[in-house]
């Protein structure tokens, strides 16, 4: 693989080959000594343009455990912040000789324009670019799915016949995105859930369901996943819907209707999670919920991505 | 400097061919000519002979914007691309929304002697959208403005629009309206539909441009103005003018060569170069609008030519500035798009980039080869078919997005006021050429 740069071209070959290279990781994960000399002499570029300090510390843990030498190039107070464009970037980290750029972006499409140009030849791993996609978010949530129902026997194994409800702000979600475009590819069935002003203009015509009716969904539809999306309140302003009591009264998974899920469902949040809100703490810190094996899973998953990339003679490099 | 030129052998819009004689800045003569002693010779066997292009939209960016593009170096583009009289928009800096600004612009034009360069005059001081400009004094002005325009921005407030629409005709002006509801498009980067929310790009919805197209027109009628919509390029929008054309009212439309060869599928890329506003739409979307040219619905075909230096597209999407270069390569574009796909004849080429546009821009005499008419005229060669390649722009800037795409025809011959600006594909040297517009003005005031 050349680039990481979206889930809708992942084939469901390279899907499970990625998957299963990160159970190998999560075993390693076990041992004494985690660190592995794979990436040894490689450089790892993480370049933030937008603040996550979660998603940064995923792949720099990930890269370290492989033994790359990893650069943290945050926008805040550097020349990016400055007005630097992403060409003279991309130029500098091309100079300093970066073999991989893990880039997170508020612009969709930047890690795809950085692939894509001359302007710097390392392999190129989208950690979040704008509302377009967020593929090892994607991943890492397959892999904690996949594990949560094929336990020990996970390897080689898709997603057919898993029901997947994503409830919340598909609308300015990249999560949504590439969650749906790799469920889909894994045999998956996915269903967004969101009032109307928050599921995508044209998604009728992607393989989604559409509900804006969460308890029908669940009563109906009898999910084995449930992932519900963070909110954000700058939505609000902009009319998306009136308020936080009403967007918890419709969207939100309380305890009511946690209680009349399947016990043998999966609740999952990408984080950083608005209790209350979205989701109740019951929900969200009972057994069916995975919040907490997505964050240890994200670094399996992303070293996997950075192996998969990095590793041995890159192509076409 | 060789004042008579003789064209052979051409093909004139209309399918006939015609040697045409020029001389004194003036079509002298059409027919089976004998070279006159001392005349230059232009072989035109096997070129369509069109009227000079008028394009009634150009960015020239001159004053303020220099860096993409000067009244020169646009007029030079134009040359190339094989227009002869260009109407330059108004959102320069200092804005062109007084009489000095629009005066300024039209000296230029003369001095550069590639074209003539109409000034647009904005209809709002500043484009601000909050007070008429100084509609009158550019009207009156040297530069004599009769296409006004905020251009880049929408006249969206109602009650300016209609005043405007009533102000400009006490000078027998139009009002050329960039239709964007301003609301409906915050922040919006492509055409909005599910490829926009696949791409996570803020979505540019067709309603935007369509409301307010249906608001003009009824605007219009009610006030009895005439009035022009820009760069069409919508299904609905087209559905809204044929509708009010049907009604009586004096409405005009325009679309570009890109809306009408190119789609939002480009957009896959993030590759600035094919982000333009209004947005490139579906295939529907462009099938309907050549459709509209076909049977009459849409008047003219307008270039929209929007320079930029190189770090405006050499960028993330979101940041990049709208707009593509257009001049060079919109009469290839339209052979492509509209006469190999036999919807329009050269006939209608003629109509759709010279004579109406320069009846709607108030030009004067320009739009038809014809004895006596000014001598611009166009040469193009139909039969060729070649990748359009930077060396093809004459302008400063080049984000052009038909660079590496294959199109149909090219320019060869390029006259105004019966001197070459474009000589057998090669634009003429600046000096020679402002020579010649000295030399003709001249001749002018002695006769
Ligand atoms: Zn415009």
């Amino acid at each position: 693989m050349r680039h990481l740069l979206s889930t809708k071209n992942l084939s469901r070959d390279e899907a499970i080959l990625l998957l299963d290279i990160a159970e190998d990781m999560s075993d390693t994960q076990l041992r004494e000594v985690k660190k592995l000399p794979t990436l040894r002499g490689k450089t790892v570029v993480n370049l933030f343009f937008e603040d996550s300090t979660r998603t940064r510390v995923s792949f720099e843990a990930a890269a370290k455990r492989l033994s790359a030498d990893v650069i943290n190039f945050s926008a805040k107070g550097s020349s990016v912040s400055k007005g630097e464009s992403l060409k003279d970037t991309a130029q500098t980290l091309a100079a300093i000789g970066a073999d991989g750029v893990i880039i997170r972006h508020a612009a969709s499409g930047a890690p795809q324009r950085l692939a894509e140009s001359r302007w710097i030849d390392a392999g190129i791993l989208n950690a979040g670019d704008g509302t377009h996609e967020h593929p090892t978010q994607a991943l890492l949530d397959a892999f904690t799915m996949r594990r949560r129902i094929h336990g020990d026997a996970s390897r080689g194994k898709d997603l057919d016949g898993i029901s997947v409800a994503i409830v919340g702000d598909i609308t300015h979600s990249r999560v949504a995105r590439s969650n749906l475009w790799l469920l889909r590819t894994l045999g998956a069935h996915v269903t967004f859930v969101a009032p109307a002003t928050l599921i995508p203009f044209g998604a009728a015509e992607w393989p989604a369901t559409i509900s804006y009716d969460l308890d029908q969904t669940l009563s109906e539809g009898r999910p084995d996943v449930v992932m519900l999306l963070r909110i954000q309140a700058e939505r609000m302003d902009a009319a998306f819907f009136p308020n936080e009591r009403e967007y918890s009264r419709w969207w939100g998974l309380d305890d009511e209707r946690f209680a009349a899920m399947r016990s043998d469902s999966i609740v999952m949040h990408p984080g950083p999670m608005n209790r209350g809100l979205e989701i109740s703490s019951t929900a969200a810190d009972s057994a069916q919920s995975t919040v907490l094996e997505q964050v240890t899973n994200g670094v399996s998953v992303r070293m996997a991505a950075l192996y998969m990339l990095l590793a041995g003679e890159r192509e076409g490099a | 400097m060789i004042d008579t030129i003789l064209i052979t052998g051409a093909t004139l819009p209309g399918g006939s061919q015609s040697d045409i004689l020029v001389a004194g800045g003036v079509i002298r003569e059409l027919g089976s000519i004998a070279a006159p002693a001392g005349s230059r010779r232009i072989d035109a066997a096997g070129l369509v002979a069109l009227p000079g292009l008028v394009d009634l939209h150009t960015h020239l960016r001159e004053p303020g914007f220099e860096q993409s593009e000067t009244v020169l170096t646009g007029s030079q583009a134009a040359a190339a691309g094989g227009f002869t009289s260009i109407f330059a928009m108004a959102n320069t800096l200092p804005v062109a929304d007084t009489a000095g600004v629009v005066e300024q612009v039209l000296s230029l034009g003369q001095q550069a002697g590639y074209a003539t360069v109409r000034p647009i005059g904005a209809v709002t001081r500043g484009l601000l959208g909050e007070q008429l400009s100084e509609i009158g004094a550019m009207a009156h002005s040297r530069a004599a403005v009769r296409v006004f325009s905020d251009d880049g921005k929408c006249v969206h407030d109602s009650l300016l629009m209609r005043r405007a629409l009533e102000y400009v005709s006490s000078f027998d002006g139009v009002i050329a309206q960039h239709a964007q509801d301003p609301r409906l498009t915050e922040a919006a980067q492509m055409n909005e539909g599910s490829l926009s929310s696949e791409l996570g790009l803020k979505g540019w919805p067709a309603v935007a441009e369509e409301s307010i197209i249906a608001r003009d027109v009824l605007l219009a009628e009610h006030v009895g103005a005439r009035l022009h919509i820009c760069h069409l390029s919508t299904a609905g929008s087209v559905e809204v003018i044929r509708w009010a054309k049907a009604r009586g009212i004096r409405v005009t439309a325009e679309a570009t060569p890109h809306h009408l060869l190119l789609t939002e599928d480009l957009v896959r890329s993030y590759d600035a170069r094919y982000k333009v506003n209004p947005p490139l739409r579906r295939d529907e979307d462009v099938l309907a609008l050549r459709a509209a040219i076909a049977d009459g619905t849409i008047d003219i075909i307008a270039t929209d030519h929007a320079p930029h230096p190189s770090e405006s597209k050499e960028c993330e999407w979101d940041s990049a500035a709208f707009g593509m270069v257009g001049l060079e390569s919109a009469l290839s574009v339209v052979q492509t798009a509209l006469v190999d796909t036999n919807l329009v004849g050269w006939n209608d080429v003629a109509r759709l980039l010279s004579a109406t546009p320069a009846a709607i821009g108030g030009l004067i005499g320009a739009g038809a080869i014809r004895a006596g008419a000014a001598a611009d005229i166009t040469l193009h060669d139909p039969s060729t078919s070649s990748v359009f390649d930077v060396t093809d722009l004459a302008g400063k800037s080049v984000n052009s997005p038909y660079l590496g795409r294959q199109l149909s025809g090219s320019v060869r011959y390029t006259l105004h006021n019966g001197y070459l600006t474009l000589d057998d594909g090669l634009v003429v040297p600046a000096e020679v050429v402002a020579a010649s517009a000295r030399a003709g003005s001249q001749m002018e005031m002695g006769e």
